[in-house]
């Protein structure tokens, strides 16, 4: 067993927009494999929605032959979801989450992802991808 | 995802079924633009929605904006509990107005 604890599910897929309802299945559905409260396995849901979002729209620019990785753990009461591209490394120093706007007149449509993920995750994280290619986003939700 | 556009009382009703995510949001989008350029007031039913993303939130608020461009009214109508939770998340709750109800939306 690895730092991670016991992985759970290990998905590859294309990163295409109309697969993220699969993931989004998969992921529910882990989360209340453990014991998770459908509140909490809805936010989970939520958060790696966002994450693959990112890498959809912004790591891979839309580009439908992208390959997203997802490896989902559990170690101590805590979820641990890797998130892992092949696309160019990003300056991940410069992925802030940005304060929401309650001002209608300062009200920008985007740029939600990022503060959904910080607001649900109790940690986020960029690792060094082992392969040394990409990407690799790790989410951390302690369940108890 | 699925949606139906009723009227009622002067109102133009968006009712969304499903999902709206990164592959529908793009739809929605244009399904509510077009609904706000057309009607001076707009309900957004979203009692049926089961999940909602950031993208389909930055298509409610791009509907606010432009309903608000042409003084028009634009509320959300029964938001279910999973896109609740992400306005609540994203503090958008005090910004639309919320109705829970269709006779409260109409008074």
């Amino acid at each position: 067993m690895s730092d991670d604890g016991e992985q759970l599910v290990l998905l590859q897929l294309p990163a295409c927009a109309d697969r993220l309802r699969l993931v989004r299945s998969a992921v529910r559905e882990v989360a209340e494999m453990c014991g998770c409260s459908e509140a909490t396995a809805q936010d989970i849901q939520v958060a790696v929605g966002e994450a693959c979002q990112n890498i959809i729209r912004h790591a891979y620019n839309g580009d439908d032959k992208g390959i997203l990785e997802i490896g989902i753990s559990r170690r101590e009461g805590v979820l641990i979801f890797k998130l892992q591209d092949y696309a160019r490394s990003v300056d991940t120093a410069a992925i802030k989450p940005r304060q929401p706007e309650q001002n209608q007149e300062r009200l920008k449509p985007g740029g939600l992802g990022v503060y959904l993920i910080h607001e649900i995750m109790d940690e986020v994280d960029y690792l060094t991808p082992p392969s040394g290619k990409g990407n690799l986003l790790r989410l951390l939700k302690r369940i108890g | 995802m699925k949606h139906t556009i009723t009227q009622e009382n002067g109102a133009t009703i968006v009712a969304f079924e499903g999902d709206i995510d990164l592959e529908s949001s793009p739809k929605s989008r244009e399904i509510l633009l077009k609904a706000v350029d057309d009607a001076g007031h707009v309900l957004v039913d979203l009692s049926e929605v089961s999940y909602i993303d950031s993208s389909g939130v930055a298509t409610l608020v791009e509907s606010l904006q432009a309903a608000r461009s042409k003084s028009g009214r634009f509320a959300l109508l029964k938001p279910s509990d999973p896109v609740r939770r992400v306005l609540e998340l994203a503090r958008l709750d005090q910004v639309f107005t919320l109705h829970t109800s269709l006779d409260a939306a109409l008074a």
